[in-house]
């Protein structure tokens, strides 16, 4: 449900600010939300200085810095560094994207950097994704038929392929779900942008033989309908795909099959 | 931005239509019951809160209507993409406006 405050427990208290690095001339200041399970503390807001003569340009590359040259104990996950994983998945400057995508030089001042928003927090920048990954699962990501399989692969039209374009290309990063205000109040029973719209490009995939099937596991005022056209998913992601225009397009099917 | 703005101004002028529509029940219970009730409510509505009430809801009928209209384009998978979507968030926002300052001058200079 709606929670305009924080739980106690969760209210960010003031952090420890670590010394610039020595002799540098080009430092930027960083703000990073901190978080540890284990000493029963509320989470602070701990300030870096990074050299940016000796530091990429991506933010990931500031954070690489400040765990390998400052503190070692910061918290975060990435793996690929190429936008391709979705490991790096955080709220850089007020917008939920990836770390290693987001060019430094596009952020005015200084660079604050939290956890993914509305999300239960594993340590520092690492959120439980668990659920989010559930309802993923609950979609049935997979090609599902019922006549007898083809000898080779199963065929589909070049037009068919191009309904895919758009929307086979997310990652999972959870950028979107995370920026969504019907997820932040209904996580626990709205699917969220990201699960729908895969949801979407099975639905629409000329291969897949269970669209009514699909079409009834969404058919719930939660699952599919707590999307209000806020529109925060198709800004938020990295990839520059659009949600909500899936699942509007969830909505047409579930209307055209009905007359 | 804007249009997450919208969505929530979509809801709170929802919320207030309520709070005028009981404004506009009182102002038709009072024209049904007689003379003296309705030039009550009447006084009432010509003061400077009472003008400033009306004033509001008609701006909150406007921006829920418009933003009624959006959500029904929307629905049929228009103006989703970047930056039609933006286009139709102002002309929420800006059409409510002005179709409110419309509705008051010419009510003032039909008077």
């Amino acid at each position: 449900m709606v929670e305009l405050a924080l739980p106690k427990n969760s209210q960010i208290k003031p952090g420890k600010t670590w010394p610039k690095p020595a002799a540098a001339k080009n430092v930027r200041e960083f703000r990073v939300y901190r978080w540890n399970p284990d000493d029963g503390k509320n989470p602070s807001i701990d300030t870096y200085y990074v050299d940016m003569d000796d530091c990429g340009p991506m933010v990931l590359d500031a954070i690489l810095y400040i765990k390998n040259k400052i503190d070692p104990t910061l918290t975060f996950r990435r793996s690929c560094r190429e936008g391709i994983c979705g490991s790096c998945a955080m709220n850089i400057d007020g917008t939920n994207t990836l770390a290693c995508t987001k060019d430094m030089s596009s952020i005015n001042g200084v660079v604050k950097i939290y956890p993914l928003p509305h999300m239960e927090v594993v340590k520092d920048l690492v959120p439980d994704l668990t659920r989010f990954y559930a309802q993923h699962a609950s979609i049935e990501p997979w090609l599902k038929t019922v006549t007898p399989k083809p000898e080779k692969e199963w065929r589909q039209s070049h037009d068919d392929r191009l309904k895919l374009d758009g929307l086979y290309e997310c990652i999972l990063c959870a950028c979107c779900s995370t920026s969504c205000p019907s997820y932040w109040w209904n996580g626990d029973r709205y699917l969220g942008p990201a699960a729908l719209l895969q949801a979407y490009r099975w639905l629409i995939d000329s291969r897949d033989e269970s669209t009514g099937e699909r079409l009834d596991n969404l058919e719930d005022p939660f699952r599919l309908y707590r999307c209000h056209t806020i529109m925060n998913c198709a800004k938020a992601c990295p990839k520059g795909l659009n949600p909500a225009k899936a699942i509007a397009e969830i909505k047409n099917m579930m209307i055209s099959r009905q007359v | 931005m804007l249009t997450m703005m919208m969505s929530i101004t979509h809801r709170i002028t929802g919320a207030g239509l309520y709070f005028g529509t009981l404004v506009l029940a009182w102002w038709l219970i009072a024209a049904a019951t007689g003379p003296a009730a309705f030039a009550t409510a009447n006084w009432f509505m010509g003061t400077i809160i009472g003008r400033l009430i009306l004033f509001g809801f008609t701006w909150a009928l406007f921006t829920h209507m418009l933003g009624g209209i959006r959500h029904m384009i929307q629905d049929t998978g228009r103006c989703m993409e970047h930056p039609q979507r933006e286009y139709l968030a102002q002309a929420t926002l800006w059409g409510g406006i002005v179709l409110t300052i419309l509705v008051w001058v010419i009510a003032y200079s039909v008077r």
